[in-house]
C-alpha cells in the first residue's frame, strides 16, 4: 500500500513523543519524592 | 507507582483504540489515500495543544490578579503539555506533507506560526529555568504566557485569513467543507481519546509541580537551619 511507511513513521512518532513526555513525569517525580525523603531526613536529624 | 503503571496501562489502551478507530472503521481517503490517517493524530494533537495553551492563558491571568503558587503551577504544567502535542503536530505534518505536497515544509502562514507558537513556549520554559526566585519566576513567566496565547488564534484563523499551501478546515469549514459520517464518528471519539490523554498528562505534570514546590520550601528550610 503506497504511503504506508509514512503512515506508519507519523504514528510511531507522534506515540514516541507522548510516551517519552509520560515517562519524563515518572522519573522527575521519582526523582523529586527521592529528594524530599532525604531533605526531611536531614532536617530530622539537625533538630 | 501503580499509578504510573495505570497510567501507563491507559496510554497503551488509547493508542490501541486510537488505531482501529483509524485504520479500520474510518474509510480511506479517496484523493490522498492511506496517508489521510495520519489526520487522526495531527488533527486532535493540534486542538489539544491549543486547548492546552488556553489553559495555561488562563492560568497566568489567574496567577497575574490573585498571585496564588497553585495558579503558577498549573500554568507551567499546562504550558509543557501542550509543547508535547504540538510538537507532535510538527512532526506529523511533515510526514502528511512530503507525500502530497511533494516538500516536507513551506513557510506558509500556518505552518510558521505554528512553529513561531512552539518556539514561544519553549521560551516561556526557558525563561522560568533562567529565574530563579519563585515569585519573580512566576510572575515573569505569567506575563509573558499571556503574550505567547495571542498566537493561537492566529494559527487557528491563519487558514481562513490567508491564502496557505495547508488545507482549508474540513471541521467548522463552511460551504463544501465536511467529513464523511463514519470519518466524523471516528474523529470524535479518537479527539475525545486525546482529551483523556491531556487530562492525564495534566495531571501529572501538575502533581510534579507541587511536589517541586514542596521541595524548595524544605530547601529553604534546610538552608535556615
Amino acid at each position: 500500500m503506497k504511503n504506508l511507511d509514512s503512515v506508519l513513521a507519523a504514528y510511531l512518532a507522534g506515540w514516541a513523543i507522548f510516551f517519552l513526555y509520560y515517562v519524563s513525569i515518572a522519573r522527575r517525580m521519582n526523582a523529586l519524592r527521592e529528594e524530599i525523603e532525604r531533605l526531611k531526613s536531614s532536617l530530622h536529624r539537625s533538630k | 507507582m501503580l499509578k504510573t503503571i495505570l497510567g501507563a496501562a491507559i496510554l497503551f489502551v488509547l493508542i490501541a483504540f486510537t488505531a482501529y478507530l483509524a485504520f479500520h472503521y474510518a474509510p480511506v481517503e479517496k484523493s490522498m489515500g492511506i496517508i489521510q490517517k495520519i489526520f487522526y493524530l495531527h488533527l486532535p494533537s493540534a486542538l489539544s495543544s491549543f486547548v492546552a495553551f488556553g489553559v495555561c492563558f488562563y492560568a497566568n491571568l489567574m496567577y497575574v490578579f490573585k498571585r496564588q503558587p497553585k495558579w503558577d503551577w498549573l500554568g507551567v504544567s499546562a504550558a509543557e503539555v501542550g509543547l508535547a502535542f504540538i510538537s507532535v503536530v510538527l512532526v506529523t505534518g511533515p510526514i502528511w506533507a512530503h507525500p502530497v505536497w511533494g516538500i516536507w515544509w513551506t513557510w506558509d502562514a500556518r505552518l510558521t506560526l505554528t512553529f513561531v507558537l512552539w518556539l514561544l513556549y519553549i521560551s516561556y520554559l526557558l525563561l522560568r529555568s533562567m529565574l530563579e526566585e519563585p515569585d519573580k519566576r512566576a510572575l515573569f513567566s505569567a506575563l509573558f504566557g499571556i503574550f505567547a496565547f495571542l498566537d493561537v488564534p492566529l494559527v487557528y484563523f491563519s487558514i481562513r485569513w490567508w491564502r496557505t499551501q495547508h488545507p482549508q478546515p474540513v471541521i467548522l469549514g463552511g460551504p463544501g467543507s465536511g467529513l464523511d459520517p463514519r470519518m466524523r464518528v471516528s474523529y470524535l471519539l479518537v479527539w475525545a481519546a486525546f482529551t483523556g490523554l491531556l487530562v492525564l498528562l495534566l495531571n501529572g505534570r501538575y502533581k510534579l509541580e507541587a511536589l517541586r514546590a514542596s521541595m524548595e520550601e524544605l530547601r529553604r528550610e534546610a538552608e535556615v537551619q
